[in-house]
């Protein structure tokens, strides 16, 4: 058994993993990345549309500011986020794509003077002022109220990734390509690094770390309809779970895509309709007006792919020998800006699609695209219950999401949650709580156990076909646990998971093969992906309203009085056949901002017996504290000694200079 | 797609190598399976189709499996292209797929261009490298003229496939040769005006036979590049800057 030892051990080398690597590095402290594929394929690449932050420098974007970005992202999360959480987000946010501009990534930038856009499908003249010229521009998202996402065309991620990845290799932290972690080695207080397997040869490794930090991502492939990478299949959060002491937050909190291209799922960017594109049906009528009188196309992403699939079943899909659809037109913003804005887009359309996006329609519909939930952390970014694990991105529930992500808030989080976490980690590790004393045996325990288990696929005994199980969860999930979700279907997907999760305990791996064993790595995965769909099946059963992302058509009302809380899922035991969840509740009386309607989607909520009182108290505090908007905030919900001090300053804003 | 005519479908044959170098008993060899092509289909739908229903033990690699993360080049038909996008329909009957050359090979399609590509980073240090990249988060960016921000963005669309690398004489033949990758991307940091090396600088990277002056001008790479990027008018161009530098010394 090799040892690897280091002081910050990162499962994941996206834009997440990679950032907490630097912070890491960048105060002492070595740090060492563990990443499935080369970093720069990571599945920070896809995001394509851009990163939301309140810069407020093109003329669309003007009144923008960290309050109104966080109403948006509370809103969006339809009151299930994290609200200091989201605090932080906001604040730090523009400090990171100002980090990422003078890194290199080369945001498209406003230009002085007239131009035209297109909005609610009319062309628009706009004028850019002088004094922004030059600075990072923004386009249009779905449930922001100002023009703030930042881009580069619609590579976005992309250029992010490779940034990001190529200031890690100038700080000289090593990657180890290939590997994967898939057991954490702890003693059920205590995470002290991870059992990896390596790809290309087969051996098996433990590291052991002082702090061990999972960015693998989310796990929208345990669906079978998924914008995901085939590598976004939730091991990291499989591996924490699987230790019966972190807990997962929010599981059942999924998010569907509006636009993935028909039938293959890939994505095509919301910019596509922040820029001005239409949503239509098979008679090519705009619908989302009729639904959606104040935001149409650019409604959150939750009310969007559930309007769609409602039109879709009210008779309107576009027919296919796949089944139906729905269209996306972007003729109407010209060959210019998809040639320069929406490049990506267009290649897409031509390769999988056979499509000129110039000329022709592209045909979508909602596919699973984002997992709001992962491993529940502090806002430190550590688990409250397995001292030592820390997680960031997608691959956490931080929680600045809640029940549903905005567009551009991922990539957004990815490196805000980089930043921050890696600090609290440098912060952790300096102290006494980073050091570690742990025994060779432990090593050589979790390692046995992983050992074990391998030997025991291949052992020639088990008779389940590690594919099959993976196709038939793929499919329950995309079936049963969608975007309309129903407590007899749900009970269903509870029962197929638990009958697949005790089959897979008999996965028999054909062939013994020497070095990478593909069949083998499904084998192991799809055991741990079971888990994790047991996860989101069992919260949305238990879950009985709608909020954000989850939908029940039995339960259609956002219930604050009896749901306004996060839903933690633990995993009780090897033998478990699913598992144990318990909740957590949201502090109505601590929130900066009570519950209410979003200003989009139904107007049916529940409300939380508090919600009332605390409204009355912010409004009594905003009258007597009055017009400085930062000691407004700071009355209502004091949030700035959760960042790390080097973050907490104010962002420089066009027109705020004096403030 | 919509116009297709309803004839039976095809009976694919795809020729595949196979190689496991983890194996000290394992021959390098080529196995043919045969598929029924499905409407759509492309080479990440068919190959998953082989290993999920013919050979578990087939090595590929896909990430995105949408023509964005550059996993998946391998020669097609001898060609490097990525196979993610590659519509069988557009293929003929017989399809031989095989490894990338150059890189150091994994098992059967999959090789490392991971460690290659890092190498090349370290060794042209790919990075912006100036005094503004530890600047002050909290003030206003350093601005920049749109117009050149687009420019920098046409050379960064690079995904580090390899395909340029599968596709050139020199890199065939001289390990250390950086390849249209490797200069594309210094030529995207030249751009930059946040990057401080100046021609000099560059020249000590790039003015020798592993760099810009290893260059044949066969022009595969520009010819193979999936990204369409303009590799061809980007080496010439550091060519004409380097000779220029190295008349200087």
């Amino acid at each position: 058994m090799r040892v690897i030892h280091t002081d910050v051990l990162i499962v994941g080398g996206g834009l997440a993993g990679l950032r907490v690597a630097i912070g890491a590095k960048r105060r002492g402290h070595e740090a060492m990345v563990l990443s499935l594929v080369p970093p720069k394929r990571s599945h920070s690449a896809a995001a394509q549309g851009g990163m939301q932050a309140s810069l407020a420098n093109c003329v669309k974007g003007r009144g923008d500011n960290e309050d109104v970005h966080f109403a948006d992202t509370v809103r969006g999360s339809d009151w299930g986020a994290d609200q200091r959480v989201v605090r932080m987000f906001v604040n730090t946010a523009p400090k990171a794509v100002r980090e990422m501009a003078a890194w290199g990534v080369p945001w498209n930038r406003v230009e002085r003077g007239a131009r035209t856009a297109i909005i609610n499908g009319e062309t628009v003249s706009l004028e850019e002022s002088d004094e922004a010229h030059g600075l990072i521009d923004a386009r249009d998202f779905g449930g922001t109220k100002k023009w703030r996402t930042s881009y580069v065309s619609d590579g976005t991620g992309h250029s992010m990734l490779y940034t990001m990845s190529d200031q890690a290799i100038a700080q000289d932290i090593p990657v180890h390509e290939r590997t994967e972690a898939i057991a954490l080695i702890h003693d059920g207080g205590r995470c002290y690094g991870a059992i990896v397997r390596h790809l290309v040869t087969g051996e098996l490794l433990a590291y052991v770390a002082k702090a061990t930090c999972i960015a693998s991502g989310g796990f929208g492939r345990i669906y079978r309809v998924t914008t995901n990478a085939v590598i976004s299949e939730g091991i990291g959060g499989a591996i924490a779970l699987e230790t019966g002491v972190a807990a997962m937050g929010n599981m059942e909190a999924v998010q569907f895509h509006p636009t993935g291209i028909f039938p293959a799922g890939i994505l095509v960017t919301e910019g596509c309709r922040g820029d001005g594109g239409l949503l239509l049906d098979d008679r090519e009528h705009r619908f989302m007006p009729d639904y959606e009188p104040e935001k149409m196309e650019l409604a959150s992403r939750d009310v969007v792919s559930r309007r769609m699939e409602q039109h879709i079943k009210a008779g309107h899909g576009a027919k296919s020998r796949f089944g139906e659809h729905l269209w996306l037109d972007i003729r109407l913003l010209g060959q210019h800006h998809i040639d320069t804005k929406l490049r990506e887009v267009k290649e897409i359309c031509h390769h999988f699609l056979g499509i000129d996006p110039v000329r022709q329609l592209i045909a979508v519909r909602p596919a699973q695209h984002y997992s709001m939930g992962g491993i529940r952390t502090d806002h430190r970014g550590e688990s409250p219950t397995l001292r030592g694990l820390f997680s960031a991105g997608e691959a956490a529930c931080w929680d600045m999401h809640g029940f549903n992500r905005l567009g551009g808030n991922s990539v957004a989080e990815t490196v805000v949650a980089g930043m921050i976490v890696g600090e609290y980690i440098a912060d952790f590790c300096d102290g006494s709580e980073g050091e570690i004393t742990v025994s060779t045996a432990l090593i050589r325990q979790c390692w046995d156990q992983q050992k074990q288990h391998l030997s025991g696929l291949c052992d020639g005994k088990g008779s389940e076909n590690a594919f099959e199980l993976m196709r038939a969860m793929q499919q329950t999930m995309t079936d049963k646990v969608g975007i309309f979700r129903h407590g007899e279907q749900l009970q269903e997907a509870v029962s197929d998971l638990e009958g697949l999760l005790s089959r897979s305990r008999s996965i028999g791996v054909g062939r013994q093969l020497r070095g990478a064993n593909p069949e083998l790595v499904t084998a192991y995965r799809v055991q741990k992906m079971l888990k994790l769909a047991l996860c989101v099946a069992t919260g949305a059963l238990q879950r009985v309203e709608s909020r954000g992302a989850h939908y029940r058509e039995d339960f259609p009302q956002r219930n604050d009085r009896e749901w306004l809380k996060r839903t933690l899922a633990l995993w009780p035991g090897s033998d478990a056949s699913g598992p144990q969840l318990r909740y957590e509740e949201l502090s109505v009386m601590d929130m900066e901002l009570p519950p209410g309607w979003r200003g989009y989607g139904e107007k049916n909520h529940i409300d939380h017996p508090q919600t009332a009182e605390r409204q009355d108290e912010v409004e009594a505090v905003q009258q007597r504290v009055g017009a400085d908007r930062f000691a407004v905030q700071d009355a209502l919900m004091p949030y700035r000694e959760c960042l790390p001090s080097r973050f907490r300053g104010r962002n420089a804003r066009l027109g705020e200079q004096d403030q | 797609m919509n116009d297709l005519e309803q004839t039976r479908p095809r009976k694919l044959k795809l020729h595949i190598l196979r190689a496991n170098p983890q194996d000290p008993a394992d021959q390098p060899h080529m196995q043919c399976f045969e598929l029924e092509e499905a409407e759509g289909m492309t080479l990440f739908i068919a190959l998953n189709e082989i290993r999920e229903t013919q050979d578990p033990s087939l090595s590929f690699d896909f990430v995105c499996r949408a023509g964005i993360c550059g996993s998946c080049a391998m020669l097609i038909n001898g060609q490097p292209g990525l196979a993610c996008r590659a519509l069988t329909q557009n293929l003929p009957v017989e399809i031989s797929l095989t490894p990338l050359p150059v890189f150091k090979l994994i098992a059967d399609l999959s090789v490392d261009t991971g460690s290659w590509m890092r190498d090349m980073s370290e060794r042209l240090e790919t990075w912006v490298q100036g005094s503004d990249v530890d600047r002050d988060l909290d003030d206003f960016e350093q601005r920049m003229e749109p117009q050149l921000a687009r420019d920098i963005y046409e050379l960064e669309r690079c995904i580090e496939c390899g395909c340029c690398i599968a596709a050139c004489g020199t890199a065939h033949m001289r390990p250390e040769f950086v390849g249209a990758v490797g200069l594309n991307k210094l030529g995207r940091f030249r751009l930059d005006p946040r990057d401080e090396r100046d021609d000099a600088a560059m020249y000590e990277l790039i003015g020798n036979d592993s760099g810009v002056f290893g260059c044949m001008t066969l022009l595969g790479c520009d010819d193979m590049c999936p990204k369409e990027l303009p590799l061809a008018t980007q080496i010439a161009f550091l060519r004409r800057k380097m000779a220029r530098q190295g008349l200087k010394k």
